[in-house]
């Protein structure tokens, strides 16, 4: 075999261990959720082979599920601009400390050892009624009785924003990294203060990095599950519990399905609009 | 006046003294390079002046005012940088005209000084296209233009050729001076090129450890250095222990290779008397021949140990007793070979005398 063909052959060996897994446990499991997405639910026994669109029917124009969409989406977009005005300052401090960047970097990665429903979980124990908060204001004597601050919309975000805080974080600080300081001191020396020089170069030039830790942001929060259910209220489900709710409770396998197709659509539109634009390298670069 | 004044300047790191009590005079108008080895403090400078580091002791004054408290935005001040540092998310037009907007210029007159900005560093088309679309030397000349276009009352170069490959490094050497004569602004140049520091300059700054070794026009640095260091660092030069045995109208030396050596007064400046001293001969004043040297020149045998052909030059080196040397001598045709028997040709007003 000539050196060219056997160079050629190379990526492809190096690849299809992850081409393999990729295939049998995600590509194929997703064709016999589209499979099932067309099927009917009995009342009793087995689902009903055939290709009805009655799922589909009921999955589009049901307002209960478009409702739930769209607040799914509409927490995902307040965690993703929360998780940018804190990420951002954060990232830039990171980016442009001297010396102890790496230190910083790994206490930002820290909470990643902890379980995530661990992290999650937490949360009842600083603002459940008998949790760190309230025991604080009760023996301060500012209230004098615990206050209900846990299962509502604003723990769900409080719960999102400290999982996905660290993405933003991180993407930010790559493209902040990417920057070269002197552009900051040539618009220096050209005139601009250093807020104008933020906002003219350094913001500008970062904004791929933004960009990329809010797609992550909206899409890991918009289709989190286990968050609205720690610490939401019975009003506050996401779409994904949705999911959870038809194939686990109700045993309606072919209801979720379609469900569980229509979040993975809307969001992958999401993510083609910002390949379209921005590209899936800056995403790669924060990743990795 | 000085247009720019460092008055005892001290800056450390933490313990570590990156310049030492500097105290200096750059004159209006003049092309004035700071020029030494890497880690030598010429930068430091550099950003001191321009507002980028503040000196721990001293001030630093500009046209006369004292400045250590002004922002650098605030300075006037041009600097280019080695990496050009041009804004790539802005059009060339865009990136010369960012600090006229800080300026208050009136639109109409923003778009007529970019153009003759462009106009000024040859590249009068590219105003529409993005930095990453030019060349490194476009580039450079752009980042000037930028720097210019405010005409500032001084234009700081932190080695600004550097990154560019060695015949454009020459050619964007003639068109910066040029440029800088054209429009007169004080230049403060730093580089570590020790050619284009002797081709650009009216004064030459050579720094060592933070200390200023010598401050002197190119041809009074080069002919008559004032410190080993600066001898060394500028050209190649063969340095010998030598006595001074005698110091008055004429300064006479005497070392193990050359004998007694007659230097010029004028070459010897900081030689205060007899005793300890040092003998400065540069690499291209040792000429090689066949013959023993005339009356009025020195003449010491010599053998060729290495030949390092350069093309229109060639550098030897040869041993005479004890001692090795170098030479680079211009050539007609053929060097010399390795192991030619030759004399060493030295006219005493070529050597330098140092304090030893």
């Amino acid at each position: 075999m000539s050196v060219e063909a056997r160079e050629a052959r190379q990526p492809w060996i190096l690849l299809s261990p992850a081409l393999v897994a990729v295939t049998l446990l995600l590509l194929v499991p997703l064709m016999f959720i589209v499979v099932y997405s067309f099927w009917l639910r009995s009342a009793m026994g087995a689902d009903t082979v055939g290709f009805y669109l009655d799922n589909w029917h009921k999955t589009l124009t049901d307002r209960f599920y478009r409702d739930i969409l769209l607040n799914t989406m509409k927490i995902a977009a307040i965690t993703t601009v929360i998780c940018a005005l804190m990420g951002y300052p954060a990232a830039y401090f990171i980016a442009r400390s001297r010396g102890n960047k790496m230190v910083l970097l790994l206490l930002l990665m820290l909470p990643f050892w902890i379980s995530y429903i661990i992290r999650t979980m937490s949360w009842i124990n600083i603002l459940g009624t008998s949790g760190a908060l309230n025991s604080l204001l009760l023996s301060l004597g500012i209230i004098s009785a615990p206050i209900q601050m846990l299962y509502n919309e604003a723990t769900v975000i409080l719960g999102l924003v400290h999982f996905l805080l660290p993405f933003m974080v991180l993407n930010v600080y790559v493209s902040l990294e990417g920057i070269d300081t002197n552009l900051e001191d040539a618009a220096n020396s050209l005139g601009a203060t250093r807020w104008q020089a933020f906002t003219q170069v350094t913001l500008p030039l970062s904004l791929p990095g933004l960009a990329a830790g809010g797609l992550l942001c909206f899409v890991l929060g918009a289709g989190t599950y286990i968050t609205p259910v720690i610490l939401g209220g019975p009003r506050d489900a996401m779409f994904a519990n949705l999911v959870f709710e038809a194939i686990i409770t109700q045993l309606n396998w072919p209801l979720g399905s379609a469900l569980s197709l229509l979040l993975l659509i809307v969001l992958g539109l999401l993510v083609a609009v910002y390949n379209r634009y921005l590209g899936m390298a800056q995403l790669a670069k924060g990743l990795g | 006046m000085s247009a720019v004044t460092l008055s005892n300047i001290v800056k450390r790191f933490g313990t570590f003294t990156a310049v030492h009590r500097t105290t200096l005079e750059i004159p209006e108008g003049a092309f004035v390079t700071l020029l030494g080895p890497s880690g030598c403090g010429k930068t430091t400078n550099l950003r001191m002046i321009a507002g980028l580091l503040d000196p721990t002791e001293g001030e630093i004054l500009i046209g006369g005012k004292r400045v250590n408290d002004v922002p650098i935005h605030k300075r006037n001040l041009g600097l280019v940088f080695q990496n050009y540092a041009l804004f790539p998310h802005k059009t060339v037009a865009e990136n010369v005209a960012f600090g006229l907007k800080y300026r208050n210029v009136p639109k109409s007159e923003i778009a007529a000084r970019v153009r003759d900005a462009l106009d000024l560093v040859q590249l009068p088309h590219v105003g529409d296209r993005y930095p990453k679309a030019l060349s490194g030397g476009q580039q450079q000349r752009i980042a000037l233009a930028r720097a210019i276009v405010i005409e500032p009352d001084v234009l700081l170069l932190d080695e600004p050729l550097s990154a560019l490959d060695a015949n454009l490094r020459e050619d964007m050497r003639v068109e910066l001076k040029r440029i800088q004569e054209r429009i007169g602004v004080t230049t403060v140049f730093v580089t570590h090129d020790q050619s284009e520091a002797l081709a650009m300059s009216d004064l030459i700054v050579v720094m060592s450890e933070g200390r200023v070794e010598q401050v002197g026009k190119p041809e009074e640095v080069y002919n008559t250095p004032a410190t080993e260091f600066v001898a060394n660092f500028l050209g190649a030069s063969n340095i010998f222990d030598a006595r001074c045995i005698e110091h008055g109208a004429t300064v006479v030396v005497e070392d193990a290779v050359f004998g007694r050596v007659t230097v010029p007064a004028a070459k010897a400046p900081n030689l205060t008397g007899t005793g300890p001293a040092k003998l400065v001969v540069r690499a291209e004043k040792l000429k090689l021949a066949r013959e023993a040297a005339p009356e009025g020149v020195i003449s010491v045998p010599a053998n060729v140990e290495t030949v390092d052909y350069q093309g229109q030059a060639v550098r030897y080196f040869v041993r005479a007793g004890e001692a090795q040397l170098q030479a680079i001598n211009m050539i007609d045709d053929h060097p010399f070979a390795v192991g030619a028997a030759v004399h060493l040709h030295l006219r005493p007003q070529d050597c330098a005398a140092l304090p030893g």
